[in-house]
């Protein structure tokens, strides 16, 4: 089971190290680990999704808690919270299939943040699985690139549990972004028939 | 307030210190173990959704202008002595002569050794001793590479040691300089806390820091580095030397319901165990263990680093647990239906199997480190805090009671399989080598040992009592422990009978710190137990790799002669009718003496407990064939 924890951490050299070193001393897998800086630059805030039983992510948790330079853990298991992947993609992109990129980057929301000859930089943001669908289907055009930041992710504030946020369980999302979301998120995929329909040839 | 509130008052080479006394004073007083702790209050802050603030410097501190015109290594001199030290064990070197030459004066009783390892092993020796934290000096490089396997050792075992390195001038770092190494790096997974000081203005904050993490909580080593230009460099005007520990947290007293919890657990069980570990030793918990024992009638039984925390003269001792533990400490466990962990971390070599553990058991787990709650095996009702307070508050609720047929049941176990040999090999066996001992001393000694067979014999075959006089590498299991952890626990109770029950092969792999306990004349006795084997690897090359003694066999120099060469008294007993005179005359010897024992090879220690196997399933051994009714005995367990 994926889980999503939040480290404030002391903003000081070796605080990274000393995470990621329990991490691999004890056999606990990361799927990805970010940090930051938060609003107190005295300290840095590291989101880290793992992938684990109950048990491991109770001894994960415990052991982040013990590092003396850790100073708050929280997880997400029970609270509803937000949370974003940040992608950079070049995509080859001849002038023929420029408009296409640029129409589905569009759709989701993303910006095309540099034009080369034959190459196209989109930005995206949101959930992993929504950056997930669109480098799917991006894929037959041609990836050159690819970065993404890994997840970062905040509890939502008590009053606003509620409140839509405009990419979390939004019926505004792109028709073949919702389809996509519910396959298996790793493994080889068979495009969806909207996906088939939205893929050009070649 | 001024210096005259820490405990050793300024030395006359040391620049006399004074406060700013307008300078808002952060600290408030708040009571913890007892009269006169100090609560930092931005800490206590930072920390407030943790269990609450932090002790306790002794002393006040705050913004101060007392370090002005000092060096960092000056510094570190005169805070070590406001910390209460009094020994220190390291050796010099390039990085961390600005700190040795403070050392000149002797305000502190440094002991020289001969190999950084020993320094860090004396210092752990010496915090399990007395409970004081162990100080380390070396230099850079080398010299603080060496103190890993020591700052490892006590990382395993939750001992207090501070180990303050040399490092090469800050703006060198990174550059491959001479004795460079990344010593925060190299060490960030052994110690509890590691700090690179840049800044000498940093200096007493961290070392406040240092003692305060090395000393409280679960206790562990912290490692400071130090830079050349950090301990020559001097602090010009008002620093803060509050302690900034917001991540920081200690866990005192247990959660009065889980307490409770745990005290009807114990007070509705048939079959209680009482399972004590180092943390009873650690957190002084071991009167309220014995007590709680008495007045529950619960047999108590203790790991490794426990031994001393129970009387093992009582009925209700089990003696110790796990892989060589005693055969009824293990089935007892097995039987229970209420194991209560008391500062115990269901090690691996405690629980064997962990599926076929304590099968018919309800857990409660007392322990200072919530990671190690449901680390190992699901507890049911888990008590954090510390031992000590935890314990104090279910006293008053463990109801007495007589829990005569399980007492019965423990004692026909007990009579069934006692530990147990057969001296019937022309040279001694190790055991009985160790039966000398216990019988010479009465047990009232400090032993440490190395790590192997003679560990587990001395383990069984010494009668226990007294809390602090087990000293040896549980957690690590590092060889070479004994010479110089006994030369840390002999500076730290200089009056005191210090045996070092060591193997012939841990022995020899520090023994070059016969030098340091000859020029120090510490009055150390070494008895090692010779079979010219690394004795358990022998054992289980025996037992699983189809006696095939790969690299296992010492040949070794002649001890006594080697001790001799030393300065140190050196004898030889390889006749077993000489056992008790030649351990009378080693103890009786006023200065350091080293017995070479010589011991007969094909020895095994039983029972064990095989790799797989539950705690039932050991192999009984000599201690089966004591009692040949015994599998009648166990039916309910085979």
């Amino acid at each position: 089971m994926r889980h999503i924890l939040t480290a404030t951490v002391m903003n000081e050299p070796g605080v990274l190290a000393h995470v990621a070193n329990m991490f691999s001393a004890r056999g606990f897998n990361i799927d990805s680990l970010v940090v930051g800086r938060t609003e107190d630059p005295n300290f840095s805030r590291m989101t880290i999704v793992v992938t684990a039983d109950e048990r491991t992510l109770d001894q994960v948790r415990k052991q982040l808690a013990k590092i003396v330079t850790v100073v708050k853990v929280r997880d997400y298991k029970e609270t509803p919270y937000v949370s974003r992947d940040l992608m950079l993609i070049k995509l080859s992109a001849a002038s023929s299939s420029r408009s296409e990129i640029i129409e589905l980057a569009a759709l989701f929301r993303g910006r095309v943040v540099d034009v080369g000859m034959s190459s196209l930089m989109v930005e995206l943001s949101g959930e992993e699985e929504k950056l997930d669908a669109f480098v799917e289907l991006v894929r037959p055009y041609g990836i050159r690139e690819l970065a993404r930041t890994g997840v970062i992710a905040m509890s939502r504030g008590a009053a606003t549990n509620a409140a839509a946020d405009e990419e979390v369980r939004t019926d505004q999302r792109p028709a073949t972004a919702r389809a996509a979301v519910r396959q298996p998120l790793s493994g080889k995929r068979q495009p969806t028939q909207q996906e088939l329909e939205a893929t050009p040839p070649g | 307030m001024s210096t005259s509130t820490s405990p050793i008052g300024a030395g006359a080479n040391v620049p006399a210190a004074k406060t700013t006394s307008k300078a808002p004073h952060p600290v408030v007083a708040a009571p913890l173990h007892g009269a006169g702790s100090i609560v930092v209050e931005n800490v206590a802050k930072a920390t407030e959704s943790t269990a609450g603030g932090l002790p306790v410097l002794g002393r006040p501190t705050g913004k101060t202008d007392r370090f002005n015109g000092m060096t960092g290594a000056q510094i570190l001199l005169q805070m070590l002595l406001e910390h209460g030290v009094t020994d220190a064990f390291g050796y010099p070197g390039g990085a961390i002569l600005p700190t040795f030459d403070q050392l000149y004066e002797k305000q502190l009783n440094f002991i020289l050794v001969r190999h950084e390892q020993g320094a860090g092993h004396m210092a752990d020796g010496y915090a399990r001793a007395t409970g004081k934290p162990g100080i380390v000096i070396v230099t850079s490089g080398p010299g603080a590479t060496n103190t890993v396997t020591p700052l490892a050792t006590a990382y395993m075992d939750s001992i207090p040691m501070i180990v303050f390195s040399g490092q090469v001038r800050s703006y060198l770092i990174g550059n491959d300089a001479f004795q460079e190494a990344d010593v925060t790096g190299i060490t960030r997974p052994v110690t509890k806390r590691n700090y690179l000081v840049k800044n000498v203005r940093d200096l007493p904050r961290i070392i406040n820091e240092a003692f305060i993490i090395a000393t409280t909580g679960r206790p562990g080593p912290v490692l400071v580095d130090l830079p050349v230009d950090v301990t020559t460099g001097k602090i010009e005007d008002a620093v803060d030397d509050t302690p900034y520990l917001p991540g920081y947290k200690i866990f005192k007293a247990g959660h009065s319901k889980m307490v409770k919890a745990a005290a009807d657990l114990i007070n509705a069980s048939e079959r209680p165990v009482l399972y004590v570990g180092g943390g009873a030793i650690l957190s002084q918990a071991w009167p309220h263990v014995r007590e709680i024992a008495r007045k529950g009638n619960i047999p108590t039984t203790t790991t490794l680093l426990g031994l001393g925390a129970f009387d093992e003269n009582s009925p209700l001792s089990l003696h110790m647990l796990g892989m060589h533990g005693s055969a009824y400490a293990n089935y007892a466990v097995q039987e229970s239906d209420c194991l209560i962990a008391v500062g115990a971390r269901f090690d691996d070599r405690v629980t064997g199997n962990l599926k076929l553990f304590a099968p018919k058991a309800k857990i409660v787990h007392v322990d200072i480190d919530p990671s190690s709650i449901s680390k190992n095996v699901k507890v049911d009702v888990p008590v954090v805090g510390d031992a000590r307070l935890c314990l104090e508050e279910m006293l008053g609720l463990i109801e007495s009671r007589p829990r005569s047929s399980w007492l019965a049941q423990v004692a026909r176990w007990k009579a069934a399989f006692p530990f147990a040999y057969k001296d019937d090999t022309a040279l001694s066996k190790p055991q009985a080598v160790i039966e000398a001992i216990n019988k010479v001393t009465g047990g009232k000694a400090v032993f440490t040992t190395g790590v192997g067979q003679h560990q587990m014999w001395a383990a069984q075959f010494v009668r226990w009592s007294i809390p602090r006089s087990m000293i040896t590498s549980g957690g690590l299991g590092t060889m070479g422990f004994g010479l110089p952890a006994a030369i840390g626990a002999q500076v730290g109770r200089p009056n005191e009978l210090v045996i070092d029950i060591d193997g012939d092969a841990s022995y020899i792999m520090t023994a070059m710190e016969l030098a340091t306990m000859s020029q120090y004349n510490l009055p150390v006795k070494v008895a090692i137990l010779n079979n010219r084997f690394q004795g358990m690897v022998r054992q289980w090359q025996q037992l699983f790799y189809k006696g095939r003694f790969s690299h296992s066999e010492m040949v070794n120099p002649d001890f006594a002669a080697m001790a001799e060469s030393f300065g140190i008294r050196g004898l030889r007993c390889h006749r077993k009718e000489d056992l008790i005179q030649c351990v009378e005359e080693m103890v009786n010897h006023p200065g350091p003496c080293v017995v070479d024992f010589l011991c007969e090879t094909d020895e095994n220690v039983y029972p064990m407990v095989a790799s797989g196997k539950g705690l039932h399933e050991m192999e009984l051994g000599i201690v089966g064939s004591a009692a040949p009714n015994s599998n009648r005995e166990m039916g309910t367990l085979a």
